[in-house]
């Protein structure tokens, strides 16, 4: 610092009298790296290392422990036989496409019914998004309670209500356990939709709706016709988060179901796990992983090009 | 940075009050509020039954029929979490190490790293950017597998240390996206300012750079701790000695009996202690959190 005092200090003109010279560019492209090396030092590690290892572990017969050996593209070919990768993948893109409508048309009824100033209308905003800062652990593990048909008070009040007539097995079933968490994840993250759909909201002027009105477009039809497209790109937007979020589904699953009943609620991020850290075949798990990424990538690709000329 | 304001109308607009919009014809003020409570109702119902029941007795807790209003009102589930495994203050301990770790290390790698791109020249700069943006496209739950072996060479797997070098990764393409806006937005003059008076590079930055991006530091802050905080699955895979637990991976511990004998009152004592602090930050906060949520979905 001292140093870089001493040097620019005399005649105050400072360093724009260097500004164009070539020692002076090359200084600064030095620190510029300098000041990054840190942030590319942590993707090299923990992101570019594991990626390539991903891809050169999914062509081997990989254990925890003991000596690794060359299997070529045999990990993919057992997806082929593999009843359970199927199955696994099936119901996580069953569970995807139930919740995302769900999540889309829940946030937006919410986003509309808040999305103006009025009294109160800050109390209802925070609630309504305060379960989104829980984590899903503990969220699963608070629902897990809650709808224990023993000890849950979810359960207790629906008799109380005059809804069911005794208490449920919520997780006897697969079509129940699937119900239940859908039931917990909209009401962990509908807050996030309904915000992104609120700041939509917020970006259409008034003007075009009450134009629309007044030149005899109904309730419905203003809706339909003019709101609904203009939030195109927000409703593009969180269709994208909700599949990627869904698609990634693993602590829900096996905090509350456990994967059951029969294993008939694993998803694919729960299969690798137990692939890899249950049955200790860590190269299968890779070449499963290789495949979920593929997918993903391909899915935010499409994210980033509905996207493309924002911001 | 637009939507920034358009999801905080209430405290920049100018704009005079409107004419009566759509929505309060469509919706008087009463029925208004009894729908918005209604669902307000059904937001809140699962967390105040959980606040009325982990201060039962451990007995009350777990009867069954269940009741809502306790009998008794008792701190005995949090006296006897305080003894299950090696305390939950261990896990408590455990987590903010771990929370603050990467609070602390991606605000420091993302500053140092947003200004580079922002303010610096060099070979590569826009290939390096969109490399480290790139972390973003790839799942970390399909990099954990390799991610273990890594830390397994590193001599870091079932270490806090490397459990926290793991979360910062996850954290940098977004920290390094929203640092590199701020700084990007702070008009040049300011900066050649400070460098005409003889500043370094560093005492740039710290001096005059940081405080005009501070509500960007709160939002890479924010949400390094939040994930950090309530992140599972990596947790469960790297850390296997129990005393390492963080306290989503500890609340595991606390159901071994799989639907046999689960002290409830104590898991819920647990979950009590692993949400609250969410809660209070984000109450306390909210304005810097919401921003960055919606500004970096938008991206």
């Amino acid at each position: 610092m001292s140093a870089a005092a001493s040097t620019a200090a005399p005649g105050r003109t400072g360093p724009r009298r260097f500004a164009g010279s070539r020692a002076f560019r090359r200084r600064r492209a030095m620190v510029g790296l300098l000041l990054v090396s840190p942030a590319l030092a942590f993707v090299g590690v923990f992101f570019l290392a594991p990626f390539v290892l991903m891809i050169w572990m999914s062509l081997h017969k990989w254990p925890l422990l003991g000596h690794t050996s060359w299997a070529g593209l045999s990990n993919y070919a057992a997806m082929g036989n593999d009843p359970m990768f199927w199955r696994s993948l099936a119901f996580t893109v069953e569970y995807t496409l139930i919740i995302t409508p769900i999540l889309i048309v829940v946030g937006f009824g919410l986003a509309w019914l808040i999305r103006e100033r009025r009294r109160g209308v800050g109390f209802f905003r925070t609630v309504y998004f305060m379960p989104y800062v829980i984590g899903f652990a503990a969220a699963s593990y608070l629902w897990v309670w809650f709808l224990n048909p023993g000890v849950g008070l979810f359960d207790k009040t629906l008799q109380a209500l005059g809804l069911t007539s005794s208490p449920v097995q919520w997780f006897s079933s697969r079509t129940l356990a699937l119900f239940a968490v859908v039931l917990m994840i909209v009401w962990k993250v509908v807050g996030f939709t309904m915000l992104l759909f609120m700041s939509g909201l917020q970006g259409i002027p008034d003007d075009v709706q009450e134009a629309a009105q007044t030149d005899g477009a109904g309730r419905w039809a203003t809706l339909w016709r003019v709101t609904l497209p203009l939030l195109r790109r927000t409703i593009a937007l969180t269709v994208i988060l909700a599949i990627v979020g869904s698609m990634l589904a693993f602590d829900q699953f096996y905090i509350m179901t456990n994967g059951g009943p029969n294993n008939q609620t694993v998803t694919i991020v729960y299969w690798i796990y137990d692939s890899s850290f249950v049955n200790f075949q860590l190269g299968y798990g890779a070449a499963m992983s290789v495949v979920l990424t593929v997918i993903l990538v391909l899915i935010t690709s499409v994210q980033l090009y509905l996207l493309r000329d924002q911001t | 940075m637009a939507t920034a304001t358009a999801a905080d109308p209430g405290r920049r607009s100018l704009a005079p009050r409107r004419r009566q919009s759509e929505l309060r014809r469509a919706m008087p003020a009463v029925a208004w509020w009894a729908i918005c409570g209604l669902i307000a109702l059904m937001f809140l119902f699962p967390l105040a039954m959980l606040a009325l029941t982990v201060i039962k007795s451990p007995g009350e807790a777990a009867a069954s029929p269940p009741y809502y209003i306790p009998h008794h009102v008792s701190l005995e589930n949090f006296k006897e979490i305080g003894n299950t495994g090696s305390g939950i203050i261990q896990y408590v301990l455990n987590s903010a190490l771990v929370s603050l770790g990467t609070v602390v290390g991606s605000v420091i790698v993302a500053t140092l790293g947003g200004y580079g791109f922002a303010r610096y020249r060099f070979r590569g700069r826009t290939a390096l950017f969109v490399v480290a943006l790139m972390t973003m496209m790839v799942p970390f739950q399909a990099l954990l597998t390799p991610m273990y072996s890594v830390l397994v060479f590193l001599h870091l797997q079932n270490s806090l240390l490397g459990l926290t070098l793991v979360y910062i990764t996850f954290q940098m393409p977004f920290a390094l996206f929203v640092m590199r806006n701020a700084f990007a937005e702070v008009p040049q003059e300011i900066e050649d300012a400070a460098a005409m008076d003889g500043a370094s590079t560093l005492s740039t930055l710290m001096r005059v750079m940081v405080p005009v991006a501070k509500p960007a530091i709160a939002t890479v802050a924010l949400f390094a701790f939040f994930s950090a905080w309530n992140e599972f699955l990596a947790a469960l895979i790297f850390l296997s000695d129990q005393t390492n637990f963080t306290l989503p991976v500890f609340l595991t511990t606390l159901v071994t009996g799989h639907l046999g004998a689960i002290n409830w009152g104590v898991l819920e004592a647990g979950v009590v202690v692993t949400i609250v602090p969410c809660l209070i930050i984000f109450l306390l906060l909210q304005r810097y959190y919401v921003r960055g949520l919606v500004s970096g979905a938008v991206r």
